[in-house]
């Protein structure tokens, strides 16, 4: 379990707890949170899940896999220092606390 | 007068995303989704992927918790199957004898897989794959069986011998055509999914035709090839193309040819019915002809017709043309080919990247204009060439591409500093 900060584009804030086994990704998708597409389901295919992570926030995210990076190459909303896609974030303990924010535009 | 309603019929990766985009929509009538299987709607590609293979058991397809539908005042009538509409009196008939009034009817049947029809394909162990119970029924068959023989060398089947082979069976597939794939990419692709598919142990037989299933005690046992030659089965997999369930649409007299045929924001001919998936041909300006009709079947197109359908029907004035970019991956012996825009009826291509290596790129265009780019092992250049298809200006050419030091994600890199 991990409670998960998402911050909208518009000034939105959700805080929810989100159970493992999920992701990120899955967590906004089982809240109704917009913003978050995944229109691949989660399989690091199509960059619809981006977010940014608030790096003030403390937690360690797992290192970024080849594929992953190549995905964000294509994103709709800029890719900054601190962009991921949210499928490839499992959630467990270690994730509790973490906020991001949600870009302008997934497709 | 009662509350507004939309009715959705078929509720697969359309019509569950229609319902849901409805509400997230901010839509405040009644939305009913109706759907003949008994499942809570699910995802299909891992029916023919992780499913299947070794501990596919535990492998969840749904696309929402059950609980996601009545939380968001959606009422799902699961295992209900709709018989006919009264477009005149605005009602959804079931079979079980319920009607159902709507205001808007969204049809989101999609498309059932079409039969092996030679002789001996009633025989157990001939199989198709398109719903959760086909894909348990075919697993629970691979389990323990030695030889599995598939008919059609299309994505399903290639998913279905490459998930088989990792449980161990000898694999044949036999396509009709003289290459893998042949309706959806180029010709080099089709090249590699062949040397990917022989490396791992498949035996592909191309331009060769199934003529006849024969069987012991009703089992299958050996499938026979034109010319007479027979080969070993214990299990076969027809994956030969899937037809549109069109037929409540054709019975209400709304037009049909082969898809349900719908505008830019995919209305039926009756402007009350809208039709979304697999069983929609909706105009595309990404396709050959300029908006000549198309059908598609893929999560994309599913997922981005159903918000545009939800946006038709909260906003029929407002709101723009579907115009996405389709795209489409698939994966197998864990290589992931993705194909951007639609490549069909090209005459030019350009490879960039490293074939042998297993990563590159097709760039397949007509003329100058590029239709669409297929990607193997290079999730970047498919991503970048989505965007650049989404927008209606880019500065990829035949030329430009075959340039020495062409490279999508370096320029993206140098454009973009992150
Ligand atoms: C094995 C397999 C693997 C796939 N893999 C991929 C992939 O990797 N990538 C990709 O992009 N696409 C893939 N696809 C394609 C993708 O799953 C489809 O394009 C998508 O499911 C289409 O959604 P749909 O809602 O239009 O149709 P469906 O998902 O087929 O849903 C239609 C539903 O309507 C119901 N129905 C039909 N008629 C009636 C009626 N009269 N009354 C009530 N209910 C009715 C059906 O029972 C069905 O549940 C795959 C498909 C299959 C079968």
């Amino acid at each position: 379990m991990a409670k998960i900060t998402y911050r909208h584009p518009r000034g939105t804030v959700t805080v929810v707890d989100v159970p493992a086994p999920n992701t990120v990704m899955r967590g906004a998708k089982l809240n109704d949170i917009d913003g978050i597409e995944a229109q691949c389901g989660g399989s690091a295919q199509c960059g619809t899940c981006h977010v940014y992570v608030d790096e003030d926030c403390g937690v360690v995210l797992p290192e970024m896999h080849e594929v992953e990076d190549d995905v964000l190459y294509g994103t709709a909303s800029p890719r900054r220092a601190n962009s991921r896609l949210s499928c490839q974030l499992p959630v467990s303990d270690a994730l509790d606390g973490l906020v991001v924010d949600l870009p302008q535009a997934q497709s | 007068m009662g509350r507004p309603t939309v009715v959705v019929v078929g509720a697969g990766q359309a019509g569950a995303e229609a319902a849901v985009a409805l509400r997230a929509q901010g839509y405040g009538g009644r939305v009913v989704l109706v759907g003949e299987e008994s499942e809570t709607p699910y995802q299909r590609p891992p029916l023919s992927k992780e499913l299947l293979a070794a501990g596919g058991e535990r492998v969840d397809c749904a696309l929402y918790p059950a609980s996601h539908y009545p939380d968001r005042d959606i009422e799902l009538l699961s295992g209900e199957r709709a018989e006919g509409i009264d477009r005149e009196g605005r009602t959804l008939l079931l079979a079980s004898g319920r009607e159902l009034p709507y205001d808007a009817l969204v049809l989101a049947t999609g498309a059932r897989p079409r039969a092996l029809t030679v002789p001996g394909a009633g025989l157990a162990g001939v199989h198709t794959l398109r719903t959760l119970s086909d894909a348990r029924d075919l697993r629970s068959r691979l389990y323990g069986a030695r030889d599995l023989v598939v008919v059609g060398g299309g994505f399903i089947g290639l998913e279905v011998a490459s998930a088989a082979r990792t449980l161990g069976l000898d694999v044949a597939v036999v396509e009709v055509r003289d290459r893998l794939m042949g309706r959806s990419v180029s010709e080099p692709v089709s090249r590699h999914l062949a040397e990917l598919h022989r490396r791992n142990g498949v035996r592909v037989l191309l331009a060769r035709e199934v003529t006849a299933v024969h069987g012991e005690e009703r089992r299958v046992r050996e499938v026979e090839l034109d010319g007479g030659e027979r080969i070993a089965a214990d299990v076969v997999v027809a994956g030969i193309g899937a037809v549109p369930n069109t037929e409540i649409a054709a019975r209400a007299g709304l037009a049909v040819d082969d898809g349900i045929l719908v505008d830019a924001r995919l209305r039926t001919s009756d402007p009350a019915v809208l039709a979304i998936g697999d069983c929609a041909r909706f105009p595309s300006r990404h396709g050959l002809g300029r908006h000549a009709p198309v059908r598609l079947e893929s999560v994309q197109n599913a997922a981005d017709q159903a918000r545009a359908a939800a946006t038709t029907v909260c906003d029929p004035e407002g709101g723009a043309d579907y115009d996405a970019v389709p795209w489409f991956w698939t994966h197998q012996y864990g290589v992931r080919l993705q194909i951007a825009g639609l490549t069909a009826g090209h005459d030019r291509t350009v490879t960039v990247g490293d074939p042998a290596g297993g990563r590159f790129s097709v760039f397949c265009f007509r003329g100058e204009r590029l239709l669409g780019v297929e990607s193997v092992g290079r999730p970047a250049d498919h991503a970048i060439t989505r965007r650049l298809l989404a927008g209606s200006r880019h500065s990829l050419t035949p030329e430009s591409v075959a340039a020495p030091g062409f490279d999508l994600k370096q320029q993206q890199l140098q454009s973009q500093p992150a």
